[in-house]
């Protein structure tokens, strides 16, 4: 079918969506930690929050990935940088301690010059290239984080930096616990929140992206470099704007995971973390929003839920026979090839890459 | 200039070890456009097959040059079959899916053999026999150690027998027309899918013995020790020109030299600012340095891009 046939279709089944679905969707992201915090306790709580962050972080890398197709295998280097620079300016390591409102579009800003920096001596390189390159970006900066306490104390190297002001938005403070007309609010489902409201603005913000004038270019440039750039498209231009935005998501992911932990250290930023979001934006469906997000969640929660492999054995065999965090990965890695072999376009795909797998076969 | 002398030799030895695994990076990067994750966890199977061959042949009291042979052909084996098998599942299925699909499959195969690695031989660092010469021999105040000189020599003498392999023999014929074009590769009556598990096959073999080179060089295994490993061969491959094999050749030496040089000078030539532990930054900075100056690597050809 031709490419114009299907995509009116496609636009009237977004708009004719009932409107209880969505409303229903919404109560039900909103209930969730409370009704987690209920059932399965804190810790659970605590996972979503991170499956909400690496949501953030996987949207990000779908702006580079998905939209623009520069593969980019470093991402976590911009995810370092934010939450080193909220580390540095909000604890007693240079007794600093700016406010959240000031340090995560300083975070965002950092990050997207880092991410120009990147870009500017890689743009003329091939696809396998640029990843090979971005992969020794990456490992540069956790090099250096890891090693910049000599001679001049800046990152306090591999111990990290610890004792981080807790994160707070104006009155709200997120660590202390509130009770709302006998809920009990703790730090957990108060972050939370305020995580929430920075996954909702990225998904906008992407959506926005996708269907705009640059978002467009992009496409074209993903799709043929050497068209678009023969169509008048800057094409330079356009792909270190991919690579800043993207980084910008990643800063303000950084600064937030640094708020939350309370602690950072160069380990938490390792190649194996910027493959694991590459494995969330190609697994869950590069560039389409809703793949994205359910991708980073699936693969953030699996690992989580696969602890349970120990308990699981005791109560089947009475005793645990394998190591259970091996185990977890290697459920974990196992599961990884099996659904990427039964859908190679990823589970949510973008509907104009579905229209062109089916097309060509 | 001996410590120039000495980390030129070091570096030589590293390198042909980044040589030998960059060779498997860069011949299935030739043929199927794919950048194989699981290939360090090859490298790191056949050190781990390898140390468990040669614990229990010298517990019994075989002699070392028996038991290292054995170990090292044993563990060929095993790695072949494994090539194989990672061809077959991980691979061979999304031949025609999108291109980023294989690169998951192999990063979740890479996880899957980490952690069987760490069920079978456990999380601790196995240490190698003593099998091999202490012996070494002092020249000019340089020290080259039997085992250096051993390793140079092997990985020589494997560089050039694959050398010839590919541009001498019908099957290299056959490699050789499969990368430039698979499907008229086809036409002309090439089994291109027996040609790519074939170079699989090849590649893990030669993965293999650079396991137990590493083993050997520095004495211990571990199941993570293929990741890092996997990297800077990949890097060096990268750097000679993906694809082109005495490319990888090249980059593997050359990566192994700048680090051992960098590693030693590093200190002195920033004044003590930065110590040798930013050794791997040398590396990647040389290859980011190097792509940009020359986009396609060292050796690789400058490919035209189609309309």
């Amino acid at each position: 079918m031709a490419y114009w046939a299907a995509a009116p279709v496609k636009r009237y089944d977004v708009k004719m969506r009932p409107r209880f679905i969505r409303w229903g969707a919404a109560a039900l992201v909103l209930a969730l930690p409370f009704v987690t915090h209920v059932v399965l306790g804190q810790g659970w709580v605590r996972i979503l929050d991170f499956a909400l962050l690496y949501v953030l972080l996987a949207l990000g890398l779908n702006i580079v990935v998905g939209y623009a197709g520069l593969l980019d295998l470093g991402y976590v280097a911009f995810f370092a940088v934010g939450a080193y620079c909220y580390a540095l300016f909000a604890s007693p390591q240079f007794d600093l301690h700016w406010p959240l409102w000031a340090l995560l579009p300083m975070g965002a800003l950092l990050a997207a010059c880092f991410g120009v920096l990147l870009g500017t001596p890689t743009l003329g390189l091939r696809g396998d290239y640029l990843a090979i390159v971005t992969l020794g970006f990456g490992e540069i900066i956790r090099i250096f984080l890891n090693n910049l306490n000599a001679p001049v104390n800046i990152t306090n190297g591999p111990q990290g930096v610890s004792l981080i002001d807790p994160l707070h938005v104006g009155p709200w403070f997120l660590e202390k616990t509130y009770h709302l007309g006998g809920i009990e609010v703790p730090l957990v489902i108060n972050v939370y929140f305020l995580f929430l409201l920075a996954v909702v603005l990225a998904v906008h913000l992407s959506h926005r992206l996708e269907n705009s004038r640059i978002g467009r270019a992009w496409a074209a440039i993903r799709e043929d470099e050497l068209a678009a750039a023969s169509m008048g498209l800057n094409t330079r231009n356009l792909k270190l704007l991919a690579f800043a935005m993207g980084a910008t998501f990643g800063g303000v992911s950084g600064g937030l995971f640094a708020g939350f932990q309370g602690f950072v250290s160069p380990e938490s930023f390792t190649l194996q973390e910027s493959v694991m979001i590459l494995c969330m934006v190609v697994l869950g469906g590069m560039g389409n929003i809703a793949g994205v997000v359910l991708g980073a969640v699936l693969l953030s929660v699996l690992p989580e839920a696969l602890r349970g492999l120990g308990g699981l054995q005791e109560f089947l065999f009475g005793r645990i026979w394998v190591d259970p965090s091996n185990l977890r990965l290697l459920v974990f890695g196992i599961a990884l090839v099996l659904m990427m072999l039964m859908r190679p376009e990823g589970l949510l795909p973008a509907s104009a890459r579905q229209r062109e797998l089916h097309e060509s076969k | 200039m001996d410590i120039f002398l000495q980390q030129l030799v070091n570096g030589l030895t590293l390198g042909s070890i980044y040589a030998l695994v960059a060779l498997g990076y860069t011949m299935v990067y030739g043929i199927m456009e794919l950048i194989n994750f699981a290939h360090g966890d090859v490298v790191m199977v056949g050190a781990m097959v390898a140390l468990t061959v040669l614990q229990a042949l010298t517990g019994w009291g075989v002699p070392s040059g028996v038991a290292l042979a054995v170990a090292v052909a044993v563990a060929m084996a095993v790695c072949m079959a494994l090539g194989l098998a990672i061809e077959r599942v991980a691979y061979r299925p999304l031949r025609r899916a999108p291109k980023l699909a294989p690169l998951i499959t192999a990063i979740g195969l890479s996880i899957v053999l980490q952690q069987l690695a760490a069920l079978i031989w456990g999380r601790s660092y196995l240490s190698f026999p003593s099998v091999l010469p202490t012996a070494s021999m002092s020249w000019h105040g340089v020290i080259i150690t039997a085992i250096q000189g051993l390793i140079i020599v092997l990985a020589t003498l494997l560089m050039a027998i694959l050398l010839l392999l590919v541009k001498r023999t019908a099957l290299g014929r056959a490699m050789r027309a499969t990368a430039q074009n698979p499907a008229v590769a086809q036409l002309m009556g090439v089994n291109t899918d027996r040609i790519i598990a074939f170079t699989f096959v090849i590649g893990s073999a030669l993965a293999a013995v650079a396991g137990v080179m590493v083993a050997a060089y520095y004495n211990v295994g571990n199941y993570t020790m293929g990741f890092m490993l996997g990297l800077k061969a990949f890097t060096a491959a990268v750097l000679g020109g993906i694809g082109n094999l005495p490319g990888a050749m090249l980059g593997g030496l050359l990566l192994g030299v700048v680090e051992a040089l960098g590693a030693g000078y590093i200190g002195d030539l920033t004044g003590g600012f930065f110590g040798s532990n930013y050794k791997d930054v040398f590396a990647f900075l040389v290859l980011i340095g190097v792509l940009i100056f020359h986009p396609n690597g060292l050796l690789g050809s400058r490919a035209r891009e189609k309309v």
